[in-house]
């Protein structure tokens, strides 16, 4: 288990590294998915299988793809064919699919010929968490899921198209981009 | 046999300043941001380790929280830079020193 957290923490590693130095933010997205994952498996050697899911479908899978929307979206307009076409060739996926299919060797190591997670000192299964959430930690449940509903009402509220701007009082900037229908409402 | 509780430690340190470093030579908003999730996942990791020290459920359960206040801060902060982005036509963090309040 040591080694194989070991190795996973490695691959997390030079992910990440790679993930905050690429120049293209689709490039760094591809990186991070691999370091997510590869932390996942550090999860389930450290005996929390119920946190290992949870970062593969939350941060991997929704996080993730969140930060692509945004990237696709600030790239709109007619000259990202030619990025996309880019973006499909074997060079830019190939690193980022290396350090996946290492993860994932590892973890079908670990499912198949090593020691199943349930049988380590460590291990801390699903029912624990939901009592100990449950029980002791139902204020902060609470407390979070206010969180969660300031988020998605802050998120509304900036994200609207037409954004309620003092903008008619002040002179347009000259470096601005297009500001198309703002103030309009 | 278990994983010694020093390691994953010294992996969500290594992982934290990493993230940190992002944010700091980056200034790509989304950079940023990308940057801030590795060191939230740097502290959850470490909640994790200490909870698989003592075998406690308390560390999952922090994680749990840790995960509700990233994913809120990832949509707030991608809303921050579509609105900066719509205004300034850019999404250099440097450029919203020109917000006029």
């Amino acid at each position: 288990m040591t080694i194989a957290f070991i190795l996973a923490g490695t691959l997390s590693v030079i992910a990440t590294l790679f993930a905050i130095t690429r120049l293209n933010a689709v490039h760094a997205l591809l990186y991070l998915i691999g370091a997510l994952l590869a932390l996942a498996v550090t999860f389930y050697t450290l005996g929390a299988t119920f946190a290992s899911a949870l970062e593969v479908m939350v941060y991997a899978g929704a996080i993730v793809v969140l930060l692509l929307f945004v990237v696709m979206i600030l790239n709109l307009g007619g000259h990202t064919a030619p990025a996309e076409r880019a973006l499909l060739s074997p060079r830019i996926w190939v690193g980022p699919a290396i350090l996946v299919v290492l993860v994932a060797v590892e973890l079908g190591f670990l499912l198949a010929g090593g020691i199943p997670a349930g049988t380590q000192s460590s291990y801390v299964g699903p029912h624990a968490v939901s009592m100990q959430v449950f029980g002791p930690y139902l204020l902060a449940v609470e407390a979070v899921s206010f969180l969660l509903l300031a988020g998605v009402i802050g998120a509304f509220h900036l994200g609207r198209k037409h954004f309620e701007t003092r903008a008619g009082s002040e002179s347009p900037e000259p470096a601005a981009a297009p500001r198309e229908k703002e103030g309009v409402s | 046999m278990s994983v010694p509780p020093v390691y994953g430690i010294v992996l969500a340190a290594v992982l934290f300043v990493i993230g940190l470093a992002g944010v700091l030579i980056r200034r790509n908003l989304v950079f940023t941001v990308i940057s801030v999730e590795i060191m939230l996942n740097a502290g959850g990791l470490a909640f994790i380790t200490g909870g698989s020290r003592w075998a406690a459920a308390d560390g999952q359960a922090m994680f749990l929280f840790i995960l509700a206040v990233a994913a809120t801060e990832a949509a707030i902060g991608l809303a921050l830079i579509l609105q900066l982005h719509r205004r300034q036509g850019t999404v250099d963090g440097d450029s919203a020193r020109k917000m006029k309040g």
